[in-house]
């Protein structure tokens, strides 16, 4: 039994050893807002924050994260982002949009006025197919103008 | 009253007849331009459910004991199963089921390529079915895999009846007395899908029937198939699909997936999930076929285009169909000799699938750059020679265009095209500056039989119920803006419910650009009949003559002045509604609908490394009227993204030996990320068609993506004077090219020294 802090709450949780913590989320505890794109760390698509860091739940086991803070896009849902990327059309299909979210709520975190430059450095690991890229580099670049 | 009426319907450049019932008064199309909530930035409605992780994906069912399977998919390209044993795998930790090729149409034993599904398994976990099948024990009768479309030629091997050939005119005689001919030959490569959703289905059975939980373009498609495959009167297949994570043309049709998980289900049970994995996803799932075009040109000394003929080879894969590489020659230009031949090649290589204007963003590479060589040996500028044959109308049956509005992109062109000097001029050391243009034809008319219905309720919002699905292009919120405009009601008082076949009337196929000017008048003919049922009611009520009374921002007014506020009249109803249907009519007759654009690349080519960079694309398209603009330039610059990614880096690379796709992960397929994305401009001629439908929308989906491979390649020859012929343009392809036009420089040096 292991213990998991996840957008504040604690989960107490059992998991074998291989269990990643995108299989955790999504299938244990009903966090369903993480998705699984390529499963093996190529995509970004399972993007969540550990301790504030973007990281690949997809290839991070689920054994390794005990005692750290995860943040999923369940804890970011009144994030100023998201209305952000809505008035942008940052949204095609949507399926990478919650990546892309968390990845982008990291760099604002830590720096709240990102370059052009910036932004597509810290956001180059997400893949969006549906080619929101200029839309996503807009809404972050205009993430605090919200409303 | 209902009609029955014998219409054309196209999907993807293939036309048919059809019987459509249509049950609704035309309507005149609303004025040109942005209208109140129609034309406008609208930002999409269900965008925060999608950006916050809560819209529901298939990928995110989870049905109460429900199992999951995998797939054993062949490692060979060609081969015999000679035996095959289910029997220890049945009795593995969590297995509940194991079915082979002699269990279902859908698995076979003898695999046509790598990654043909040979038999499957059900399972307590993901893990627990992977696990199983990688125990299955096969024995392999191996045999020689056919993978060279030209060999493919010679044996006859082909997906459908053999070459398909067209010719108008006389090509030879016209090529003979020609003053200009090119030749030259272009290829492009297997381009891969890769909707981050891969393909997956939930089978449960229950209702006396099946439900399918699906991630696809094409809920009726699947019903319908499903149905032929189960045996199942249609109505007892129920198709869901509320959002779904992108399908590009791959996702019209049940796929093998399906049918695995519904047999598995049946013999289980239990709902069963089959979900690819991506290295799944990009073997078995279609792709965007191979293609060789070996092509002439020929021109009088003006310009003008006197001949134009291909052989194109596609190379279709183990089954498919072949799309029409030879479409934008044969429609594009005023041609009047053509000789074209298209043959779709039967190859031990996974099958193809649609993919974002099949055939023409092959055929368009091909012909545009053409073009561009032929405007070179003549010294005629690019645009100047694409003007000079300007086609008025459709030469392969002289159909008039419902709308054309092309030279009207061109002449927005101009001042992008104006600048070729000064993007030259930015040409510093080994990095060289250019700029190219290419034209854009495909179809995206979309067409009947479609249907929306619509219920207004007592509180003054309306529902508008569809069976169609978003498959994220912000159809919903297109369909959401229709009918507000309307209704004369606020955005926020319409809601959309769509994505269950159950659940509301047959609706399009969102593939062909057809969404939008297929569903669009569709709902805005129900919403007419509700507001033609609200002036009823409000005519008795306030005892008016209804030719008096119009609804008008949320009001009912009357021509003598008098204004109500909307909820006066459907706060009558308590827990009634007013109920409004309406249907799509047919395409305008002996008419050709199509949609046109241009595109300008800027590029910069580092002439030493072979480095590509694109800095700028501007896409002028004509696709009618513009229902959501920001939506619109969303789609645009989606297309050209993932024109971009088949420009310059994506390929489905092949082991020559084996068959065996290489490139199955995202690491080694490269997508474009958003820092490959350059500056994109979006400019739309926001022109209703006057004869299409009651909405005067085409579809934009498609067109983006068409010109983008050849604007990009004629902006290389402008910056370095290098003839690049096959896609992607890598930096060996680039180098190449390169070192071909530095050849040719120095072959002509020499001839001109000679004669001097």
């Amino acid at each position: 039994m292991s213990e998991l802090t996840i957008n504040g709450d604690r989960y107490e949780h059992e998991a074998p050893v291989g269990r990643s913590l995108a299989e955790v989320l999504r299938e244990d505890l009903g966090l369903t807002g993480t998705k699984v794109a390529c499963g093996e760390g190529h995509c970004g698509a399972c993007t969540v924050q550990l301790d504030g860091v973007p990281v690949l739940s997809c290839i991070t086991l689920v054994h390794t994260v005990g005692g750290r803070e995860v943040t999923t896009i369940e804890g970011l849902r009144d994030h100023k982002l998201i209305d952000a990327f809505v008035r942008a059309d940052a949204v095609q299909c949507g399926f990478c949009t919650p990546g892309q979210v968390v990845s982008a709520a990291a760099l604002v975190e830590a720096n709240p006025n990102p370059t052009s430059a910036e932004i597509r450095h810290a956001m180059s690991g997400n893949l969006c197919r549906c080619g929101t890229y200029p839309k996503i580099e807009e809404a972050i670049g205009k993430w605090h103008a919200s409303p | 009253m209902a009609r029955l009426i014998k219409t054309e319907k196209e999907v993807e450049g293939r036309y048919e007849d059809v019987w459509i019932v249509v049950d609704e008064d035309a309507l005149e199309q609303w004025p040109a331009g942005p209208l109140k909530v129609v034309g406008r930035d609208v930002p999409r409605i269900d965008g925060a459910e999608r950006a916050r992780g809560q819209a529901p994906y298939t990928a995110d069912i989870q049905l109460p004991g429900m199992l999951h399977a995998a797939v054993l998919r062949s490692p060979h390209a060609r081969a015999r199963v000679s035996s095959i044993d289910l029997a220890p795998v049945r009795s593995l930790p969590g297995v509940r089921a194991a079915i082979g090729p002699d269990d279902l149409d859908q698995l076979t034993d003898e695999p046509g390529y790598v990654g043909h599904a040979i038999a499957a398994v059900a399972a307590e976990t993901v893990g627990q079915a992977g696990a199983a099948v990688e125990q299955i024990a096969v024995e392999w009768e191996l045999l020689e895999p056919l993978l060279d479309p030209d060999e493919a030629v010679r044996q006859s091997s082909y997906v459908d009846d053999g070459p398909d050939p067209y010719e108008r005119g006389d090509f030879e005689r016209a090529v003979a007395g020609a003053d200009a001919v090119v030749e030259a030959e272009y290829r492009t490569q297997v381009v891969l899908h890769n909707s981050l959703e891969t393909h997956q289905a939930v089978c449960h059975w229950e209702d006396d029937g099946i439900t399918i939980y699906i991630s696809t373009q094409y809920i009726w498609g699947v019903r319908d198939a499903m149905a032929e495959r189960l045996g199942l009167p249609p109505d007892k297949v129920r198709v869901v699909c509320k959002a779904m994570g992108g399908g590009f043309g791959s996702k019209n049709g049940p796929g093998d997936y399906t049918s695995i998980a519904a047999e598995l289900a049946r013999r289980t049970g239990r709902p069963v999930k089959c979900a690819l994995t991506r290295r799944e996803e990009n073997l078995a799932t279609g792709n965007r076929n191979a293609t060789i075009q070996r092509l002439t040109a020929a021109a009088s000394g003006d310009g003008t285009l006197v001949a134009l003929g291909g052989d194109f080879v596609n190379a279709i894969g183990n089954a498919g169909w072949s799309p029409s590489t030879e479409g934008p020659m044969q429609l594009l230009y005023a041609c009047d000799n053509m000789r074209t031949a298209n043959y779709g090649t039967k190859l031990n290589t996974p099958p193809n699938a649609a993919f974002r204007a099949p055939g023409f963003v092959e055929g368009t590479f091909g012909l545009e750059c053409l073009l561009d060589e032929l405007a070179a040996k003549l010294d005629i500028d690019p645009l100047e020679i694409r003007r000079r044959n300007y086609a008025d109308s459709d030469r392969m049956d002289n159909r008039p265009f419902s709308s054309k509005n092309l030279a009207e992109c061109y002449r927005r062109a101009e001042p992008h095209w104006a600048k070729r000097d000064e993007v030259r001029a930015r040409s510093e050391g080994p990095w060289k500056h250019g700029i190219g243009l290419a034209s854009q034809i495909w179809y995206g008319g979309g067409g009947p039989p479609s249907y929306a219905w619509i219920r207004l309720g007592s509180d003054g919002r309306a529902q508008v119920v569809t069976a169609m699905q978003d498959i994220g292009t912000g159809s919903r919120t297109a369909m959401a803006q229709i009918a507000a405009e309307e209704l004369g009601i606020p955005l926020d008082h319409v809601s959309v419910s769509l994505g269950d076949s159950a659940r509301g009337p047959f609706a399009s196929i969102s593939a062909g650009s057809s969404t939008i000017p297929s569903m669009g008048p569709a709902v805005r003919a129900a919403a007419a009949d509700v507001k033609r049922q609200l002036i009823e009611i409000a005519a008795q009520r306030y005892h008016l003559e209804e030719r008096v009374l119009e609804l008008k921002d949320g009001r009912i007014v009357s021509s003598d002045g008098g204004s109500w506020p909307l909820e006066e009249i459907t706060g009558l109803l308590e827990d009634g509604q007013i109920l409004g249907k309406g249907a799509r009519g047919p395409n305008p007759t002996g008419m050709r609908v199509l949609t046109f654009g241009v595109q300008i690349a800027e590029v910069a080519v580092d002439t030493e490394t072979g480095e590509v960079r694109v800095d700028k694309i501007v896409a002028i398209h004509d696709v009618g009227r513009v229902v959501n603009a920001l939506g619109a330039s969303s789609q645009v610059e989606g297309g050209i993204i993932q024109g971009i990614g088949h420009t310059l880096s994506e390929d489905r690379i092949l082991d020559p030996e084996t068959g065996t796709p290489l490139t199955q992960t995202l690491d080694v397929y490269k997508m474009p990320t958003i820092a490959d994305v350059p500056e994109i401009v979006t400019d739309l001629v926001d022109v209703p068609d006057p004869h299409l439908t009651n909405l005067g929308s085409k579809g934009l989906g498609e067109p983006p993506i068409i010109p983008t491979a050849a604007a990009i390649a004629n902006a290389i020859r402008d910056a370095t004077g290098a003839d690049v012929r096959s896609l992607p343009i890598t930096r060996e392809e680039m180098l190449r090219a390169l070192r071909e036009a530095a050849e040719r420089q120095r072959e002509g040096d020499k001839v001109a020294a000679g004669s001097a």
